[in-house]
């Protein structure tokens, strides 16, 4: 009995002395099922390929609620080093500049090489700074996509080998797909991402001021265009005809698409995983629909999902460790090897053409549509959305559709309203971290 | 009158002793929060608090004038009325009976007693999944009876959603303190009038409800406290104040501004105005309500 107590002894004692000479880095995340698998298989990869560091990734709820748990542990003086922050979050945590560490600082100076040219044009120009400075480190960026029932599609009659490509076309298979007794035809998920947001850059057209905010706290919301009116109005109508139906708020449309009970659906691209493995019937995904009238329209589309934050106040020597993990990130197999896995983009060029080298894209048709949208070249108006307070202006568009699919405004009404509700709270912003 | 038997203290700090363990908790778990909301109402600051600027009272300009934020006054109150009235009514109903049931009344009152026991997240999310359009149970049932349910459009049906959340949360506490009521009203005076031939309906009326006035009483402001403070989880889990705004009422602001989208400034600004308005309520309901219960 003496002897394994020893030794038990002897190897807590030296676990010990090797977890002393490793430098912890907390990482907060807010990735559930298939994808919080990813990240803990990430920081294994990682700590397994070195022995200076020793990533940490904690699960702290959703988005918003991780945002706030990092807000109150910063304040409280024991912030996380790394904390994944959705792109909603990404004004109010540029605005923070006390909380934050640029990311092309961290690397800068670790020693590490930062080629922000690498990554997919729209995902870099999202996180950096009007100074050209790149502020996080793009993670897990996603875009809007189209998906399609197959099945519906053959019991309506319709030809599934060309989906619908533009607004009216939709509206067409809509038709025909309630004419066959089809209840949900068409549905939408995160409807301010995609009516508006999404809507304007593939269109070509500002969303807000100041390039969209990218350039200046002092951006304003100007999405009451003819256009945006027009689309609206026509969502109106398909509603009013059933063509449309609501399902709520955020993304509890995309348990309608998966059920089978509606037959087309605009949401995250990052949906794919899930469908891929739930849904019973044969889907397409396929690019956002446009209006095939406007000039300069399908334009590209613009990045949701999120990217990783370095937060202030740490050691030099954890910085470190921050970087050599970005820079394990960064590696193009690592990349594409998350991508496959997860349905997110593939954030850089060499992750995309690995990808398309391995033969992916043509196991999996749909797969690359977003890589598509998002591959482009961008326009001032369509280079991405970054607003203050913007956890708050989606509400306002989650109210003010709302109001119009239930028939108690119209289109223009609502869109003023979200127009003149957002300013104000993007004054209170600019006011709240001017400094 | 008897004599008033009297306690005098001679000792100057032994009051103060022993009032000081209850101090200190309303101190610490009143005061001390309510001053910092006031502080925080006057400030504006950056989601990490690295900058903080006195702003005056411009987070309650602000607030008032945002139409939705006094839309959201009416809303509350009809909330409010609806949860503490049909809360009432409905747990004095089941009182009423589960004092006259003779054989099982065990059973029955635990079973109405479990409610109190379900957190009010779980029970907004519970009644959200009976009532989800199109495959939720009860909105399937009436579907087949050719009412077609959406609270997701409908602001009526999402009213009538939280406001029954709430209700089935809160019937329970109410419960049992009718149910204590009644059993401590004296069994001679039910009996007294039963012999002098007063029907049940008259006896409830004319002798149970009067002196349960007091229960009633407390009763009633616990309910009104409960509907304006404690309802923002059955409502986040339920509706999230849709649809547009017309289920948002004051609390669900308070969490949603300060919490989901932090802004410190104007949620503490909305959870004084809150306070203001209960401590009010609160007055009127002793001032006026009071003056109607017989101790």
């Amino acid at each position: 009995m003496k002897l394994p107590q020893i030794a038990i002894v002897l190897m807590g004692a030296s676990l010990g002395l090797a977890a002393q000479a490793q430098t912890e880095i907390q990482w907060w995340h807010s990735m559930t099922a298939v994808n919080g698998e990813w990240v803990t298989d990430l920081a294994k990869q990682f700590n397994s390929s070195q022995s200076a560091y020793r990533i940490v990734p904690t699960y702290k709820g959703v988005y918003d609620e991780s945002m706030t748990a990092a807000v109150a542990a910063f304040r409280a003086g024991n912030a996380p080093h790394i904390l994944q922050v959705f792109e909603v979050g990404t004004a109010t945590m540029m605005a923070s500049k006390g909380a934050v560490v640029p990311v092309g600082k961290v690397m800068r100076d670790a020693g590490y090489k930062f080629d922000t040219s690498v990554y997919i044009p729209a995902v870099a120009s999202y996180y950096t700074a009007p100074s050209g400075e790149m502020l996080s480190f793009p993670f897990n960026s996603s875009t809007t996509v189209f998906y399609i029932n197959k099945d519906a599609f053959k019991a309506a009659g319709i030809d599934t080998a060309k989906p619908p490509a533009t607004w009216p076309e939709v509206a067409l298979a809509a038709a025909k797909l309630k004419a066959s007794g089809h209840k949900c035809p068409f549905t939408t998920a995160w409807q301010g991402w995609t009516q508006l947001e999404s809507f304007s850059a593939w269109h070509n057209v500002d969303l807000a001021t100041k390039r969209n905010g990218l350039a200046g706290l002092d951006a304003r919301l100007v999405s009451n265009s003819p256009l945006h009116v027009r689309h609206i109005e026509n969502l109106a109508n398909m509603s009013k005809q059933g063509l449309f139906i609501y399902k709520g708020r955020a993304n509890t449309a995309e348990a309608s698409f998966i059920s089978g009970e509606c037959a087309m659906l605009t949401t995250s691209s990052g949906f794919f995983g899930n469908v891929k493995k739930n849904a019973k019937f044969a889907f397409n995904v396929a690019t956002l629909p446009y209006y095939p009238d406007v000039p300069g329209a399908p334009q590209n589309t613009v990045i949701g999902g999120a990217s990783l934050w370095v937060l202030a106040g740490k050691k030099a020597e954890e910085y470190k460790g921050v970087a050599a993990f970005f820079n394990f990130l960064s590696n193009p197999e690592v990349q594409s090897a998350s991508h496959k896995r997860t349905g997110y983009l593939p954030i850089t060029t060499a992750a995309y053409q690995l990808t398309e080298k391995s033969g992916f894209y043509k196991e999996n048709p749909g797969a690359d549509t977003a890589v598509n949208q998002m591959i482009r070249k961008t326009t001032d108006k369509s280079r991405g959305i970054r607003l203050g307070n913007y956890v708050q202006i989606r509400t306002i568009e989650d109210e003010e559709f709302e109001q119009v699919w239930a028939g108690k405004k119209s289109a223009k009404e609502a869109l003023d309203s979200i127009v003149q509700r957002g300013n104000e709270l993007l004054e209170r912003f600019e006011k709240a971290n001017k400094s | 009158m008897a004599a008033e038997k009297r306690v005098i203290f001679r000792s100057a700090w032994l009051p103060w002793l022993l009032l000081a363990p209850q101090g200190i908790v309303i101190a610490a778990f009143f005061f001390w929060p309510a001053a910092q909301a006031l502080l925080q109402s006057l400030q504006q600051t950056d989601a990490f608090g690295t900058s903080t600027q006195w702003v005056g009272l411009e987070n309650f300009r602000n607030l008032f004038n945002d139409p939705t934020y006094l839309a959201s006054f009416s809303t509350t109150a009809i909330f409010s009325a609806l949860v503490a009235g049909l809360g009432l009514v409905l747990s004095l109903t089941l009182a009423y009976f589960a004092d006259r049931v003779v054989r099982g009344a065990g059973i029955y009152r635990t079973l109405l007693i479990w409610p109190y026991a379900v957190a009010p997240a779980v029970a907004g999310v519970l009644w959200m999944f009976m009532f989800a359009p199109s495959i939720g149970i009860a909105s399937y049932a009436l579907g087949q009876l050719g009412f077609e349910w959406n609270h997701l459009l409908n602001s009526r049906h999402a009213m009538t959603l939280i406001v029954m959340a709430a209700v089935w949360k809160q019937i329970s506490y109410n419960f049992l303190f009718f149910l204590a009521g009644l059993q401590s009203i004296p069994k001679s005076l039910i009996e007294a009038a039963a012999i002098d031939g007063a029907t049940p309906w008259r006896r409830f009326w004319t002798i149970q409800f009067p002196l349960l006035s007091p229960t009633t009483f407390f009763l009633l402001v616990i309910n009104v406290v409960y509907a304006f403070f404690d309802t923002f989880a059955i409502v986040d889990a339920s509706t999230r104040g849709g649809p547009g705004k017309d289920t948002a009422i004051l609390v669900y602001k308070v969490y949603y501004d300060g919490f989901k989208a932090m802004d410190l400034g104007g949620s503490a600004a909305q959870s004084v105005v809150l306070m203001v308005i209960v401590i009010a309520l609160t007055v009127l309901q002793f001032r006026y309500i009071e003056k109607k219960v017989n101790y």
